[in-house]
């Protein structure tokens, strides 16, 4: 296999890593040389300042606000999204009564047609399901209002997206909604490779469904929940957040800063106020958070790799 | 997990009882009490949620068809008559037609690029030994965790320079750029799996390297390329942080774009009708694509995080 190995290899390797280095290492790079200079984007001229952009981004309250919401979105909303998602995953696969002749672990009544409607929002643009949501949230005309006052609670109309209180935990929810169909489906499949015979053991030994999802499911699903911890949470510190604060929240980044994150930061700083090279030393700011979630999560979760 | 070595599609009947073998009941009448208790508080639940998922889609449908004032006066009650007018004015006036080509011409395009150039990569870097390869491989993965809005401030204006800048085929070289470490990570997954006997023997017979890859390797990676595809597809389609940054030219808008413009735009015209029209009609062509192709379109999304 040796004839003209190499010269295979530098053919088919050239375009796509060309292309990868050109539009997405490149800038990289760009980005953190950037971040040590006053380049404004609008002009070329730019000369080194050391360390100024990163003084000023500590002296900054709305980057530690945007910093706090960032963390809070990474955190929060992955430990919501898959206790909801492994709560409806349990039940779909496991959490069926025991049908006379039937297998001894089933899941309930009509698993598939919950898996392929949670799985609905998955499909749609995260700018769109942000634009539904939009509406809505209005208070006046909104579906969700007019629910509240359908059923009643004339006294309660909250005015979501325009109160600084509440328009972060709004934007929150609908990450929430969009996000744990993909995981239902997601650890349903991990589910289904569980070998029926622990289940029997656990049956015949009389643990509840609340034992059996504690010492059973859990821990061999263990290595699906933390990859996709992972997965959500840089979700939620990157493309997702900034489509849902951007498109959904006033100014946009709500009300007196109340939802604006980092990842919309750069945007605005970089775009909207011609500030690239202070937008780039958020960036990084951003990129170190990052970094350190996806560390901090693989330590956390390290166990011992069980093998069935 | 074992099952995680494979890349094979996650079998997407998974909620199909796992076995088949019939034990004595081990219920007792209390267990059995609290069972059904149980039971009912999880269905409620599992109800519940899918009530929560469809109503809002329900309801932009509803919407879609209702004249402005009713939205305004009563979100939930049903049309008065069907008003088909809102779609043909979306379609039409709102551009939507010109959305849905734009988006058509992009995806279309990135998506054989990047099947092309990332199955070339991954081939080489799963089957070919030589120094630097997991060099290479390490620099794509990486690509999966940066965040993408660092490298975008210095890249608007790269693309802006070699003249790319709100052009189709500049968007379509991001798109296949950013598409890559996933499709490379899968793909050079999928390739080592494969069995390297049939490669060899082509290669006896005389084969090229190229002619085996394109005659043999492709064909073999097609349930992998599949899935990857379908990946791609959906997050190229649903791509909205790209073309918000480098496509700034309202005649080259894709459709996600262009629906928060218009949302935008119809804050001051007026017409929430045409724009629930407009939602209602970019998010039916991917539901319905989903209903069809359900299983490969799951499998697709899920094969990568499970691994």
């Amino acid at each position: 296999m040796q004839h003209g190995k190499y010269r295979f290899i530098v053919g088919f390797l050239a375009v796509p890593l060309g292309l990868y280095a050109l539009f997405v290492i490149w800038p990289f790079i760009q980005s953190i040389y950037y971040s040590f200079t006053d380049w404004t984007g609008l002009s070329p001229e730019f000369k080194m300042v050391g360390f100024d952009n990163y003084k000023r981004m500590f002296d900054d309250e709305i980057f530690w606000k945007s910093l706090q919401h960032s963390l809070l979105f990474a955190l929060l909303l992955p430990v919501v999204t898959i206790s909801l998602a492994l709560f409806f995953a349990f039940m779909i696969n496991v959490g069926g009564r025991r049908r006379k002749g039937g297998p001894v672990i089933s899941g309930v009544r009509g698993s598939g047609f919950y898996k392929i409607v949670y799985f609905f929002p998955q499909v749609l643009s995260i700018a769109i399901v942000a634009l539904l949501f939009q509406f809505a949230y209005n208070p006046d005309s909104g579906a969700i209002n007019s629910i509240l006052r359908g059923i009643g609670l004339d006294s309660v109309q909250p005015l979501w997206l325009g109160d600084p209180g509440l328009a972060l935990w709004a934007v929150m929810a609908v990450l929430v909604w969009s996000t744990v169909g993909f995981f239902v489906v997601l650890f349903s499949a991990g589910m289904a490779s569980i070998p029926a015979d622990l289940y029997e053991a656990a049956l015949l030994d009389g643990a509840s469904r609340f034992t059996t999802f504690f010492r059973i499911t859990l821990p061999l699903l263990w290595d699906t929940v933390q990859s996709g911890w992972v997965y959500m949470g840089i979700l939620a510190l990157g493309a997702e957040s900034f489509a849902v604060v951007q498109i959904m929240t006033v100014g946009p980044g709500g009300p007196d800063y109340s939802t604006t994150v980092m990842v919309l930061y750069v945007y605005q700083k970089a775009f909207r106020d011609g500030q690239a090279a202070y937008a780039t030393t958020i960036g990084v700011a951003l990129l170190v958070v990052t970094l350190a979630f996806a560390a901090v999560v693989m330590r956390l979760g390290r166990r011992e790799r069980l093998e069935f | 997990m074992k099952t995680t070595e494979t890349p094979a599609p996650v079998p997407a009947e998974s909620g199909v009882p796992v076995a088949k073998v019939d034990i004595p009941a081990a219920g007792h009448g209390r267990q059995k009490k609290q069972g059904n208790v149980l039971n009912a508080f999880s269905h409620g639940f599992l109800i519940l949620w899918a009530f929560m998922v469809v109503m809002p889609l329900l309801w932009a449908v509803m919407t879609s068809f209702k004249d402005d004032r009713s939205i305004f006066s009563s979100p939930w009650a049903l049309p008065d008559k069907l008003h088909f007018d809102n779609w043909s004015r979306a379609w039409t006036q709102a551009n939507m037609s010109d959305y849905f080509l734009n988006t058509i011409l992009v995806v279309g395009g990135s998506l054989i690029g990047t099947l092309v150039l990332g199955s070339m990569a991954a081939y080489v870097l799963a089957r070919f030994d030589f120094p630097g390869n997991r060099f290479i491989y390490y620099l794509f993965i990486g690509g999966m965790s940066f965040p993408i809005m660092l490298a975008l401030v210095p890249l608007f204006y790269v693309v802006n320079n070699m003249g790319l800048l709100n052009t189709i085929h500049g968007l379509i070289l991001v798109y296949i750029a950013y598409s890559l470490p996933f499709t490379v990570f899968f793909l050079t997954a999928f390739f080592r799996t494969l069995p390297s006997s049939v490669a060899e023997a082509a290669f006896v017979d005389g084969a090229s390297h190229t002619r085996t890859f394109f005659q043999i390797m492709l064909p073999m990676a097609k349930p992998g390329l599949i899935s990857v595809g379908i990946f791609n597809f959906l997050g190229q389609w649903n791509q909205y942080m790209l073309p918000t940054v480098l496509n700034t030219d309202p005649d080259k808008r894709v459709l996600t774009q262009g629906l928060v413009q218009l949302a935008v735009s119809q804050g001051y015209k007026g017409d929430w009708s045409g724009l629930f029209a407009g939602l209602v009609m970019a998010m039916l062509p991917v539901l319905a694509a989903y209903i069809v192709f359900q299983r490969q379109v799951v499998a697709g999304l899920t094969a990568g995080a499970l691994k």
